[in-house]
């Protein structure tokens, strides 16, 4: 733009820092509401003597959000929040899981067999503590045929 | 005079100055020029114009359902502020809060009944809105600007009522905020599906916005009270504002101005005045349809009082109906939020469970892609459908009623038929269960019947050829698609969202 004049080019650069540097600031606020720390209890749980569950027993742990089952090859773990939308399914003996919301169904391994679930109920990590106790970590997925033999 | 006799002559007569200087016009006015006058002079008044259109006041033209928005949005914000003096926002406190406002609180029950049937009100009323501004084509030109203020208006809305039925921290709030968390997680199906969640994963930023931690708590609360309480009204009040304006500023409220006017009421005899033919130096700053300039007052009459009748009964009968409501239904208060045990059904309110059939079909579709298709639908109306004819005629006439009608029953039927199909046989998870994600994502009965809709709107625009005629097509559709949903979700789904054609036919657990 050859015949712009000082005035305006002034005019003008001084227009576009004002938007520059509003965009500038409300940037940096938008930093505020985006938390740096994610707070939330420690999501691993001891669960006594591997002996108190017997083979053949599923137990469900409404604290940490999963299933604890034991059979003839071991212990496995299934987590008990839906993968639609967070809702808690329940379990029935033999038939599988059930999400209530929204109508998901999962195979007594996890998998999808109906409902809007994008994926399969995630199996957890299961160690043995140091102090004999059976530990779920609830944030560490295993793959699916996973046991854990005491 | 001396000056202690003029002091207290100034003191006898400061009671009658006070009132004087109130009004900037001095006095109640008489005839119409001084009412004009108080009009003009007075900050709340001024709101409107002076002048009225008759038209504008006929209730079958717009069942005053702007008016009960904003009378809804009044008696919301009163009754609001009197919850925040009781209400705690704390994930320990909010329950008991609640609690406390509707069985100790003197009036807090009755209170928090209106503010609850007011928000059911807001909600259906800006549904019934937006249909009448969209049938009688009051958003064509130079109108277009405001609907899009008004589907702002819309979302807004809807955010506040998502929000405000947390608070009480029950069960319905707790699964609802979980839900609608994941919601804001579900751009996840996509990003999995396509593999790319590692690099670029909005779904995450969502969801840590909304809820500050990774698990639904007092972080998540507090984020929600301060959005329903600041945020999100004051935005409201803002673009009320907005929406205001432009309904003055574009010409009034719609009305077929093919028509031959009315002749104006002056005083109390009817005139007809003809449009200053002259050209006003005034015309160089006050462009277009501003109704003052270039215009004669035909078919007007007096805002004061005309309209000022008119709001005053719209907002006597909103009041009137919230009151009524409320006094003989309790909003409700279910159990203390559990996270172990999701209630079976988890229902939203009724408005949001069209939506809640629609995720449970896709999560990422029902939850954020067809709403957002929605929305841009919506908003693309007024630039699309450029035929500046029909303005002020109920569906533009008697095609348009015929398109409107055959509109109806299809979009009825489709959607009836699709749930018929999907209750009996499932989906594509239930016949081949490895099926990945992105198939149903792309198919599933929520987009089959986007795309039923669309092509019925193709059709008609093929048909006829006009693209107003195809907007009533599409948009009539999806009435009927979101009333047949919304009915689905709150009547024929039980536990596990199954299909039941009754309640009592749900199996005790």
């Amino acid at each position: 733009m050859p015949d712009l004049r000082r005035r305006d080019f002034l005019g003008l650069a001084a227009l576009w820092s004002a938007v520059v540097a509003m965009g500038a600031a409300m940037a940096g606020m938008m930093r505020l509401p985006k938390p740096a720390v994610l707070p939330g209890p420690l999501r691993i749980y001891k669960l006594g003597d591997p002996a108190q569950y017997p083979v053949g027993s599923a137990t469900r742990l409404e604290a940490g959000g999963f299933f604890l089952f034991r059979e003839d090859q071991g212990f496995h773990a299934i987590s008990s929040v839906c993968t639609h939308l967070g809702c808690v399914v329940a379990h029935t003996e033999g038939e599988g899981f059930a999400c209530p919301c929204h109508g998901s169904r999962f195979s007594v391994d996890g998998s999808v067999v109906g409902g809007p679930a994008p994926a399969g109920l995630p199996w957890l990590e299961i160690v043995l503590a140091p102090d004999g106790q059976l530990q779920v970590n609830a944030e560490s997925q295993v793959p699916k045929g996973t046991r854990f033999r005491v | 005079m001396t000056p202690t006799r003029e002091f207290l002559e100034n003191l006898k007569q400061a009671p009658r100055h006070i009132r004087e200087s109130m009004l900037r016009n001095g006095k109640m006015p008489e005839t119409d020029r001084e009412r004009s006058q108080s009009a003009f002079h007075n900050v709340f008044l001024h709101l409107q114009s002076v002048r009225v259109h008759r038209h504008s006041l006929r209730f079958a033209y717009t069942f005053g359902l702007g008016l009960i928005l904003t009378a809804s949005y009044l008696v919301l914000t009163l009754t609001g502020i009197l919850l925040m003096v009781y209400y705690k926002p704390g994930a320990e406190l909010a329950y008991d809060s609640v609690k406390d406002i509707h069985f100790v609180v003197p009036a807090g029950r009755f209170i928090r009944n209106i503010h609850r049937w007011g928000a059911h009100l807001m909600v259906l009323a800006v549904f019934l809105h937006m249909a009448r501004v969209f049938y009688t084509g009051s958003y064509k030109r130079p109108r277009e600007f405001n609907w899009l203020v008004g589907l702002a208006l819309l979302a807004l809305t809807l955010g506040l009522s998502f929000t405000g039925y947390l608070l009480p921290w029950d069960q319905l709030a707790y699964w609802a905020i979980t839900i609608g968390a994941n919601i804001a997680n579900s751009p996840r199906e996509v990003t999995d599906a396509i593999g790319i969640t590692a690099w670029f994963d909005p779904g995450k930023l969502q969801k840590q916005l909304l809820l500050g931690a990774n698990y639904v708590g007092q972080e998540a609360l507090i984020r929600f009270y301060v959005l329903h309480v600041a945020v999100l009204p004051l935005a409201l009040a803002a673009l009320m504002g907005v929406h205001f304006w432009r309904v003055r500023k574009d010409g009034g409220l719609s009305r077929d101005e093919t028509r031959p006017a009315p002749p104006a009421r002056i005083g109390d005899r009817d005139v007809q005045v003809f449009a200053p033919n002259k050209t006003y130096g005034l015309m160089a700053v006050v462009r277009g349809r501003t109704p003052e300039v270039g215009r004669a007052p035909e078919g007007t009459v007096s805002s004061w009082p005309h309209l000022l009748w008119a709001e005053m009964a719209t907002f006597m009968f909103t009041i009137m109906v919230t009151l009524a409501l409320s006094y003989f239904f309790d909003a409700p208060l279910k159990e203390m939020a559990n996270p172990a045990i999701p209630e079976n059904p988890a229902k939203a309110p009724w408005y949001f469970l069209g939506l809640q059939e629609l995720v449970s079909y896709s999560a990422f579709m029902g939850g954020v892609g067809i709403p957002a298709i929605v929305m841009a639908g919506l908003g693309l109306i007024p630039y699309l459908d450029r035929d500046p004819s029909g303005v002020g005629v109920w569906f533009g006439g008697p095609a348009g009623r015929r398109t409107f009608w055959q509109s109806l029953v299809f979009g009825l039927a489709s959607v009836l038929a699709l749930l018929t199909f999907t209750v009996n046989f499932g989906w594509l998870r239930a016949w081949y269960p490895t099926i990945p994600q992105i198939a149903i994502i792309i198919f599933n009965p929520a987009t089959v019947i986007v795309a039923m809709y669309s092509a019925w709107s193709l059709g008609v625009l093929r048909r006829t050829g006009s693209i107003r005629l195809s907007a009533v097509a599409l948009f009539t559709c999806f009435l009927a698609g979101f009333v047949v949903l919304t009915a689905m979700g709150s009547i024929f789904r039980g536990p596990n969202w199954q299909f039941y054609w009754w309640p009592n036919q749900w199996p005790t657990h």
